[in-house]
């Protein structure tokens, strides 16, 4: 075992035995997101590096305190990806804490989350035990899928020391183009092409200030002749390589002007298919409709309750007072199944306390 | 294939009648079966060498008659074993005498199939073909396709996490399913997931998939539907040695293509089916492989070129692809018979799961022909190759106890070799009981000790499916054999404890 390991078990043990709360934090890129974090810093960057990378098993293997960019730009070397399109919200930003965060891009309706590309991790218990599961295989039935519990889980759990992530070839080509449609239109669209063989890997929609009217924008990629016939079928107006590129780097980092705000900013997981939210306040819908910014000062019951009417949920993301909690509440069964899954993996309840749900 | 975790060797006849009176007040007529030639047929899955009568079979017809059957069974303290189809192929439904087999094959309806959200919302007991031919008038289809897919259902595909020929692009049960609502032991409602793509808290969706029956009883389960593929065809490539064939799989994968189906076959098993399916294989080619590119017909033709030129530089001896959607479906038709013609060579077959990173293929295949050698047993090899996912079909006659017995310890060791490669003991067949006792070859008993706690936090009574995927400590000494953490050495002969 190194030294860095070494280090951070001794840590664990002995916050263990004296009760101390630990905060586990890496880069620090998402201290924003959910719930305030308190406790003794836990920094588990020094356990680094990608520890094996073999492009022709689409597996990389990778140390928690391993740059998120480095392993992004080692994958690109080799014509892959992270098929989720994790957003790093700057440069510090690292592999444990991007699963920790479980957060997934503007691919991700079309490729799938950050958790469906977990295959295996170790972690390192609250009661100090090295643990892992899964493994570097594309299928494994062996055991609970713990390693993909791991994905947005803040923590509370277990330092997370490493992840093996599935990865997959970068798209030979892609290309993205627009349209001038109003909200109930473009989600009406989206759900309609979703029905389709078409090679959508992204989408977004923006209000432009006039009630209803936005612009849609679609993102394909994919095999050429794919692309070319897709373009041909839907039309819309081509964007240039260079602004396309620029608009899903924006959306995926958070740099797009729309995240430019002091209001506090809601993300709504919804079906779909769902209708308008209707709450006022300026929108970006991503996902082909499943995923909707929301900036407001509206209450949080308020958009809590119309997220849950509509089949979802609703997270305070950035901003905004917390007293409710970033998370939307659990329902009592489900809630007393996380307290003694925290129990069983944290039983001193020194990890991350507080940063998922007070209780946990 | 170990003695099962000691369950009560016999059924209590006073406990029997005693329950079935309680159960009767809400499973009406055939919803309970208490006869033993009403409960024979339960005894076991399609892993028949574990057999095991259970106290009671009990049939609801609504969610309801469930939720108040795991009532009665939590308050008395008896345990349930819940069943779908009883297509598993390791023992995960194995009955027990002092419990209720619990089937949710009643509850089959296909509540609701939404177009244009591209979902399905059906019970537990709905095959998983009968969600893609629901689907099917909209053009859409349910992706993970299980070999059983006639037979099985939803609800035995999530406590598997079944996977299927196409999953190498299109996922595993895990990347399909929405949302799964259950009951826990104790009969409280439980949802997992959502309809949309996430829910708050922590992922259990992805802790219930796959958990063998453990966890919750499923009584509704919420799929996403994909777009059916307009057009297919299918390239199969002739090899003179198992491990060149092992090489192009990697080839294919680093050229970044990633097929709709890429499966392998060795001569053993194409000589095997050929007889009875006539798929036109190449019989002197000591392995083939099928690679299947599906999409509109542009994209197809793409990636049927780039296919065929990879696998010729590979070394593939002969590349034929399918002219006709005929030919495409009789290439494979002998994959897909693999199994039944196994049944029909030999009195019996034993097949196998494990799953390696695919540059090891080769290696695998040498060393089960060496296994065939030493076990005097033969093994044709089936592999979901684009995956690394291995289904050695071990042939043996189950009248003869000296060729179970051979024919079971011939498993094992495939199933370590499976670890030692850096792979695990099963891909998507489940633990059950048949790989209990390897679980401790792959696990810590720390690991293990966690696994557990994960089924007390979701079954604190211990009463769901209690004896299955997780070893005892004692079990695991006896077995003699423990996870190295590093695996420097292959099969380590540790100290008991």
């Amino acid at each position: 075992m190194d030294a860095t390991l070494r280090e951070l078990q001794q840590h664990i043990t002995e916050a263990m035995h004296a009760g101390t709360p630990l905060l586990i934090r890496a880069g620090g890129s998402k201290d924003f997101y959910g719930n305030a974090g308190a406790g003794e810093l836990l920094d588990p960057r020094a356990h680094a590096g990608i520890v094996a990378y073999e492009p022709t098993e689409l597996v990389v293997t990778a140390r928690a305190g391993t740059p998120l960019a480095e392993l992004e730009a080692v994958l690109a070397a080799s014509g892959q990806m992270l098929a989720f399109e994790p957003p790093q919200f700057g440069a510090t930003a690292t592999v444990g804490g991007c699963v920790a965060a479980g957060l997934s891009g503007p691919r991700r309706a079309a490729a799938g989350a950050l958790r469906d590309f977990v295959l295996g991790a170790t972690l390192l218990s609250g009661r100090a035990e090295v643990l892992a599961f899964g493994g570097t295989v594309m299928k494994n039935v062996a055991g609970y899928d713990v390693s993909r519990l791991l994905a947005g889980s803040l923590g509370v759990l277990g330092v997370i020391l490493e992840v093996s992530l599935k990865v997959v070839p970068k798209p030979t080509q892609e290309a993205s183009v627009r349209f001038a449609l109003d909200e109930t239109a473009a989600l009406r669209r989206l759900n309609e092409w979703g029905a389709q063989p078409l090679p959508i890997s992204a989408t977004a929609w923006q209000g432009t200030g006039t009630p209803g009217a936005g612009i849609l924008h679609l993102r394909l990629s994919g095999a050429p002749k794919a692309i070319e016939a897709a373009c041909a079928r839907l039309g819309g107006e081509r964007l240039d390589d260079r602004s396309a590129a620029a608009l899903w780097r924006g959306l995926r980092e958070h740099t797009d002007p729309y995240f430019a705000t002091d209001q506090p900013l809601w993300r709504l997981g919804l079906p779909s298919t769902a209708a308008p939210v209707n709450l006022g306040g300026a929108q970006l819908i991503e996902w082909g409709g499943a995923q909707r910014w929301l900036r407001t000062e509206a209450p949080a019951r308020e958009i809590r309750a119309r997220a849950q009417a509509l089949g979802g949920h609703a997270t305070l993301f950035r901003g905004g007072e917390r007293e409710d909690g970033a998370f939307t509440p659990l329902t009592a069964p489900v809630a007393a199944i996380h307290r003694r899954l925290k129990a069983a993996f944290d039983p001193a309840g020194i990890l991350n306390p507080g940063r998922l749900y007070p209780d946990l | 294939m170990n003695a099962p975790n000691a369950p009560a060797a016999t059924i209590d006849r006073d406990r029997q009648r005693a329950l079935a009176r309680a159960l009767r007040t809400v499973l009406p007529g055939r919803g309970l079966l208490y006869r033993e030639e009403d409960t024979r047929p339960y005894e076991c899955d399609a892993l028949t060498l574990h057999r095991r009568l259970p106290m009671l079979v009990a049939l609801p017809e609504t969610a309801e008659q469930l939720r108040r059957v795991l009532r009665i069974c939590h308050e008395r303290g008896v345990p349930v074993v819940p069943r779908g189809a009883g297509t598993g192929l390791s023992g995960g439904c194995t009955p027990l005498p002092d419990g209720v087999l619990l089937s949710t094959a009643k509850l089959n309806r296909v509540l609701r199939v939404d177009p244009l959200a591209r979902t399905a919302t059906v019970e537990p007991g709905v095959r998983n073909l009968a969600i893609s031919e629901a689907a099917a008038p909209h053009g859409l289809h349910y992706a993970p396709d299980p070999s059983s897919q006639i037979a099985c259902t939803i609800a035995g595909n999530v406590a598997e996490n079944a996977g299927g020929v196409h999953c190498l692009k299109y996922g595993l049960t895990v990347h399909n399913v929405l949302r799964v609502r259950g009951l826990t032991m104790d009969g409280e409602a439980v949802e997992f997931g959502s309809e949309a793509l996430d829910s708050p808290g922590l992922d259990l969706l992805a802790l219930v998939i796959g958990s063998e029956g453990m966890l919750a009883v499923i009584t509704e389960v919420t799929v996403k539907l994909l777009p059916t593929p307009q057009f297919a065809r299918c390239a199969m490539a002739s090899f003179g040695d198992v491990v060149t064939a092992g090489h192009a799989v990697a080839a294919i994968i680093g050229a970044g293509l990633i097929p709709a189906g890429l499966e392998m076959m060795d001569q053993s098993a194409t000589r095997m089916v050929e007889p009875f399916v006539h798929a036109g294989y190449d019989l002197d080619a000591a392995a083939i492989l099928l690679v299947e590119a599906d999409g509109t017909p542009e994209e197809v033709a793409e990636q049927i070129a780039q296919v065929t030129a990879v696998l010729r530089r590979a070394g593939a001896t002969r590349v034929a692809v399918s002219a006709s959607e005929a030919e495409r479906l009789r290439f494979w038709a002998g994959r897909k018979a693999a199994f039944p013609s196994a049944g029909r060579v030999s009195p019996a077959y034993y097949c196998m799961d494990g799953t390696i990173p695919r540059k090891r293929l080769g290696e695998m295949l040498l060393a089960i022909q060496e296994m065939e050698h030493t076990y005097g047993l033969r093994c044709p090899n089936v592999f979901h190759a684009g995956d690394g996912n291995l289904h050695p079909l071990i042939l043996f006659d189950d009248n003869d106890p000296e060729q179970v017995a051979r024919a079971e310890a011939f498993g094992v060791e495939i199933l370590e070799l499976s670890v030692a490669l850096g792979g695990t003991i099963t891909g998507e067949h489940g633990v059950g009981l048949e790989k209990i006792t390897q679980m401790c070859a792959q696990f810590t008993p720390q690991e293990l000790d966690c696994l557990r706690a994960v089924k007390r936090a979701f079954d604190p009574s211990g009463l769901l499916n209690p004896d299955k995927v997780i070893p005892s400590l004692h079990r695991c000494a006896e077995y003699g054999r423990m996870k190295v953490v590093g695996g420097k050495l292959p099969f380590p002969e540790l100290e008991r404890f």
